[in-house]
Formats: structure tokens, sequence, C-alpha cells
């Protein structure tokens, strides 16, 4: 096979993407049930227009948007980094079960939540879903971390295993609780499963922004290693990266930004997947470029889904993991089987 | 091993200067399996050493012990005179380059985007791509630069490797070391001869220790200054060429009866396995008969 690459030059190709970004949430801020022109929406913005377009869009439209920009964001760069820890391109935030372990935690409060505060006379805490999420996801990380770790080095390979057996556990669990849910329950279950921004506030963005900013600062620090470990484990050890340090506290990074993304919107699935993909076809597999060009494209990707989650079925919404399943699988399945032409 | 013929002994000042290389005693046991029994090695900067013994014998495990990959149960081994793990990651990846017996690689990386990872980063720009194409160049590989890396022949990414590996410790000055695992193995012979030809050069050029793993008696009687011969996790033999491929030694190592000729050039003649195994096939195989 005569396979040449093509590639766009890292800055062109991050000055499309981010210019993509800016148009995407114009779009975004002014679509919807209250349509705000284009003219509007800077002075709305800025905190100086009339009162229905600027409560609008401050309140309700700018915290979802930004929202979903750092949720596809962690979620496309959180998939860049495991795929390239893990050596494989499907590799995913789900596959070791970080989002299986959220899950798991989100439907414990949903199912439980009341009867056990209840019995204390209390109510459910508006945050103690979220929180249980985040939860679940950091022990699920814990638990396959520990397992796939024996004298000080951590099996890649182990790693993956423990992760199918971690999801089947935590998917048993999710599935024991959704048969004890009432209706009302199943139907929060359903909605939160399906993933949405829909409760998307400042307050929700306050508690992310830790954990993304925990991501954004270490993705520049883990790409050149992460370069290194394309040519494998035992090589990027030779190139002189701490290759156990660097994993450890890539898996605790990722985990830590899936699970506070998975708390605050649910399940959403394909974007750390297809986002890293369709940069490698951009510009390679640079780990310097991938990493920031899959926060760009996984913030545009997830807005302009939410975009579509809102209008398809206007008035109502459509929950935001079905507009990505529904065009990511389809889209994925057109890129393996490109790729298996191309070989 | 006093005697030594003169062709092959070391540059003067060498045998005064630190090795560049030194593995004491190296035990390593994997359950009741052991893997090295009490290896010693040492290396002088600018000598090309070949590893030779047959599958199991432990070649692999000792250049990865050698290369700080796997914790020996007991022994040491030192870089420049220095413990391995007192060396700081990335200095040492500057003085020493290792080549692991296979590499496999899942995304589309292209060739030179493979040797560009083996360079410093403290080298940019202009001379960073000068040293990757002089590389690519010199391994024959510069036409296969833009290619994917996976898409290429075994021959092919193995040399793409060995400019990698190179590039590692390229412009470092002083002594500096390659752990080479069997890096001809995908090679024609023409090329093994080629690549083999130009790891000596480079080794007493820059004063390079090279050690590399093989199977191929022909390159180490043509190319090594000293071999050594390894068995069931010990090294039987660590001499010069012409000491250690005798006749009664192969057999020894080898079990094998093989004679290797120096004049007018190094040849091997392979006469056969010692103890053959029946050569008949078992009773169950239908044949055509």
């Amino acid at each position: 096979m005569e396979a040449r690459l093509t590639r766009l030059p890292a800055g062109a190709g991050l000055g499309v993407l981010g210019l993509a970004l800016v148009v995407v949430a114009a779009a975004g801020l002014a679509i919807g049930p209250v349509a705000v022109g284009l003219r509007e929406l800077l002075p709305a913005l800025l905190g100086s227009g009339d009162g229905q377009a600027g409560f609008v869009v401050q309140e309700l439209r700018l915290p979802r948007i930004a929202l979903g920009a750092l949720v596809g964001a962690a979620l496309a760069v959180s998939g860049a980094i495991l795929q390239g820890l893990f050596r494989n391109p499907l590799a995913d935030p789900a596959l070791i079960g970080i989002s299986a372990g959220a899950a798991l935690g989100a439907v414990t409060v949903i199912v439980l939540g009341e009867r056990v505060m209840g019995s204390f006379g209390l109510g459910v805490p508006a945050m103690l879903m979220p929180a249980a999420a985040f939860v679940g996801a950091l022990v699920a990380t814990l638990a396959v971390w520990r397992i796939a770790t024996r004298g000080g080095s951590t099996s890649v390979a182990k790693l993956l295993l423990a992760g199918i057996a971690i999801n089947a556990i935590a998917s048993a669990g999710t599935g024991i609780l959704t048969f004890l849910a009432d209706d009302t329950q199943l139907r929060t279950l359903t909605f939160w499963t399906m993933g949405s921004l829909a409760h998307a506030g400042w307050a929700e963005i306050r508690l992310l922004a830790p954990w993304m900013l925990a991501l954004a600062c270490a993705a520049p620090w883990l790409a050149r290693p992460l370069n290194a470990m394309l040519l494998g484990e035992a090589v990027a050890g030779h190139l002189g990266y701490p290759a156990h340090r660097m994993k450890q506290s890539a898996v605790l990074v990722c985990a830590l930004a899936v699970g506070a993304s998975v708390a605050m919107t649910g399940l959403i699935g394909f974007v750390g997947l297809v986002a890293p993909h369709i940069v490698r076809l951009m510009g390679g597999v640079d780990h310097r470029w991938l990493l920031p060009a899959s926060a760009l494209l996984g913030a545009t990707l997830l807005i302009a889904a939410d975009a579509l989650a809102r209008v398809i079925v206007a008035p109502a919404e459509l929950p935001i993991g079905l507009v990505t399943s529904l065009i990511g699988g389809p889209f994925f399945l057109m890129l393996l089987m490109r790729q298996q032409f191309a070989e | 091993m006093d005697g030594l013929p003169q062709a092959h002994a070391l540059p003067p000042q060498a045998a005064s200067d630190t090795p560049v290389l030194e593995a004491r005693n190296l035990h390593v046991s994997a359950g009741r399996a052991t893997l090295l029994d009490g290896v010693s090695l040492r290396l002088q900067p600018g000598e090309c050493l070949m590893l030779l013994g047959p599958n199991g014998a432990g070649k692999s495990t000792l250049l990865r012990v050698l290369a700080g990959e796997l914790q020996p149960g007991q022994g040491s081994v030192a870089v420049l005179g220095r413990p391995l793990d007192a060396w700081h990651g990335r200095e040492l990846a500057r003085v020493r380059g290792v080549l692991p017996q296979q590499c496999a690689v899942q995304f589309p990386v292209t060739a030179a985007e493979v040797v560009d990872l083996g360079l410093p980063t403290t080298l940019r720009g202009e001379g960073r791509a000068r040293v990757r194409a002089e590389l690519l160049d010199w391994l024959e590989v510069a036409h296969l630069a833009r290619r994917i890396y996976p898409s290429l022949s075994g021959g092919e990414q193995q040399r793409v490797q060995i400019a990698r590996v190179l590039g590692q410790v390229w412009k470092t000055p002083g002594p500096r070391l390659l752990l080479l695992d069997e890096c001809t193995s995908a090679l024609d012979p023409a090329q093994q001869h080629a690549v083999m030809a130009m790891l000596k050069s480079l080794s007493r050029a820059a004063g390079i220790g090279v050690i590399v793993t093989s199977h191929d008696l022909g390159l180490a009687a043509t190319y090594a200054d000293r071999v050594a011969l390894m068995r069931d996790g010990r090294i039987i033999t660590d001499a010069t060429p012409r000491e250690a491929l005798t006749t009664h030694k192969l057999a020894a190592v080898y079990d094998l009866r093989a004679r290797v000729r120096w004049e007018p050039s190094p040849s091997v003649e392979i006469q056969g396995a010692l103890n053959t195994r029946n050569p008949t096939p078992p009773a169950s195989l239908e044949t055509s008969g």
C-alpha cells in the first residue's frame, strides 16, 4: 500500500477549529424558542441588550453553551489521552469503567435517595446525585487501577480487561436498581442515562471548573510522553519518560474530568471516540496538536449536538446523548469502513 | 584474556577509560525458572559486542536488564560508571539508545515522525530537520519518510527504528551506548551486512559501545569486536570472534556442527544439528502414498 499522508499544519488546523467553535457557539446562542438575531447577540452578551434577549442569552443559553463546551472538551481530551495511553484508537472513558461507575452512583441516588434520606426525615439535596456520580467514577477507576497494578507497574492490557469486568458489575448494579425503581424514578433515570445539558446553570459550571482546569494543566505536560507511548511503554521508558507516573496522573485526571462531566450532564457517548479520530485524520497523531485540537472539536461537536437536540423536536428537547449516538455511531462506522478499504 | 590477537585489541586509551556499560553478577528469575544466572559484562567505548545464543538463552532478558526495563533480582548495572537508578531518565536517554525486538504501532504515524520521536527535545528547528533527514538518508529510508509506519515492510520498519535509536544519541558528545535486540532480523542479507558495517563504523568514529543480539554467526564473525555466547542464562564465552566462534564452543552452546573459516574473509559453514531430532513426521500425518 502506498499510504502517504497529507496533513494540515497544526497552527492552521487549530485556527480552523477555533473559528468553527466560535461560529457554532454563536449559532447555539441564537437558536432556540426565543430567536435572538445575530445583531442582538453581542449587546445581549455584553449585558446592554433589551431585557428578554439579555436574560435568555446570559442566564439560559450562555451557561448551557459553556457547559457543553467544557464537557465536550473534557470528553474529547480524555478520549485522546486514554487512546494514547492504551495505544488503542478505540479506547474511550466508557471503556475502562469510568462512565459506568458514574452511572451507578447517580442511579443509586435516583432510586434509593428518597427512601434513605426520607427515613431520616430529610429531602434529597440537589448536589447529591452529581456527587454520587463523581464518587462512582472515582471508585471504578481506582478499582480498575489497583487490579491492573502489580509491583509498581501497571499493565495496560489488564487495565482494559479489568475495565470490562467493572463495566459489567456496575451495569448489573444499575440494572438491579432500575428493576427496583418506580415509574417517576424510571423516567428520571432514563433521562439521565441519555444525557442532557438542560440543567445547565452557572452553579454547575463552577462545580465543574476545577476538574477541567486540572485536565487542562495536565494535558500539555502529557503530550510528549504520550507521543513516546506511540512506540510502546518500553520505548517511552527508553526515551526517558517516567512511564508509570505518567500513566497514573493521566488516568486519574481523566477519571476526575469525565466523572465530573457525567455527574453534570449524564451519559454522552461517542464524543470521546469521534473527536480525536477526526483530529488525527486532519493533522496527524502528535499529541501537542491532538490534545488542544480535540478539545476544540469536542466542544464544537457537543454544542452543535445540543443545538440540534433543541431544534429537532421543538418546543420539546431530545436528550443530547441520543443525538451524539445517532450521528456519532454511523459516522464512526463510516470511518471504520473507510479505514478497511484503505488497508 | 591474555594473548588476545592484536588485531582485536582495544584502542590504547580505552583501557583506562570508564566502561560505557558494566553489569555485575546479574540474576533474574521468573517463578522457578532462572532466566539470568550470574551474568557479568563490561563494554568499552567504541566496542561492538555481539550477543549470541540459542532461543531462550537469555539474550533478550539480559538486554532488557541492561536497558533498565527489568529489575534484576540481584546484581547491578552501571552506564558510564553510574548505576542505572542514579541516572535521570532524560539524561540517560541521550547517552543510551535501546532498540527492542518488537515495536508495534497502532496509529498512523509516518516514518519521519517515528525518527523524530527519538531526537532529543533540545534539538530544534533546522538542526533537528537536518539530523532527521541525514539519518533517514543514511539508513536508506528517505523515500519512505512520509509513508505510514505500520504500512511498511518488516525490514523497512527495522531500518526506521534503527534511525530513531541512533537519533537519540546522535548529537550527544562523548561515549555512548546502543543496545540493539535483533536489529537485523528482518533485513535481507545485503542490508544485514550494510547495517552492521554502518554500526561498526559509527561505533569506531564516535566511541559508541554497541551490543547487538543476533542469531547470525556470519555477521558476528565479520563485524563483532567481541562475541559473548549465552546458554541457560549464563555467558559461556566472552572473547574475540576467533576465540569464541570455534567448532567446539558452537557445539557446546548451540548443539550445532559448524565451522568458521577466517581466511580470506570470515565465513560460516553449518553442517547440521548435533542431536538431530527425528525428521520424519509422526505417523498420524495423512500422506499422499
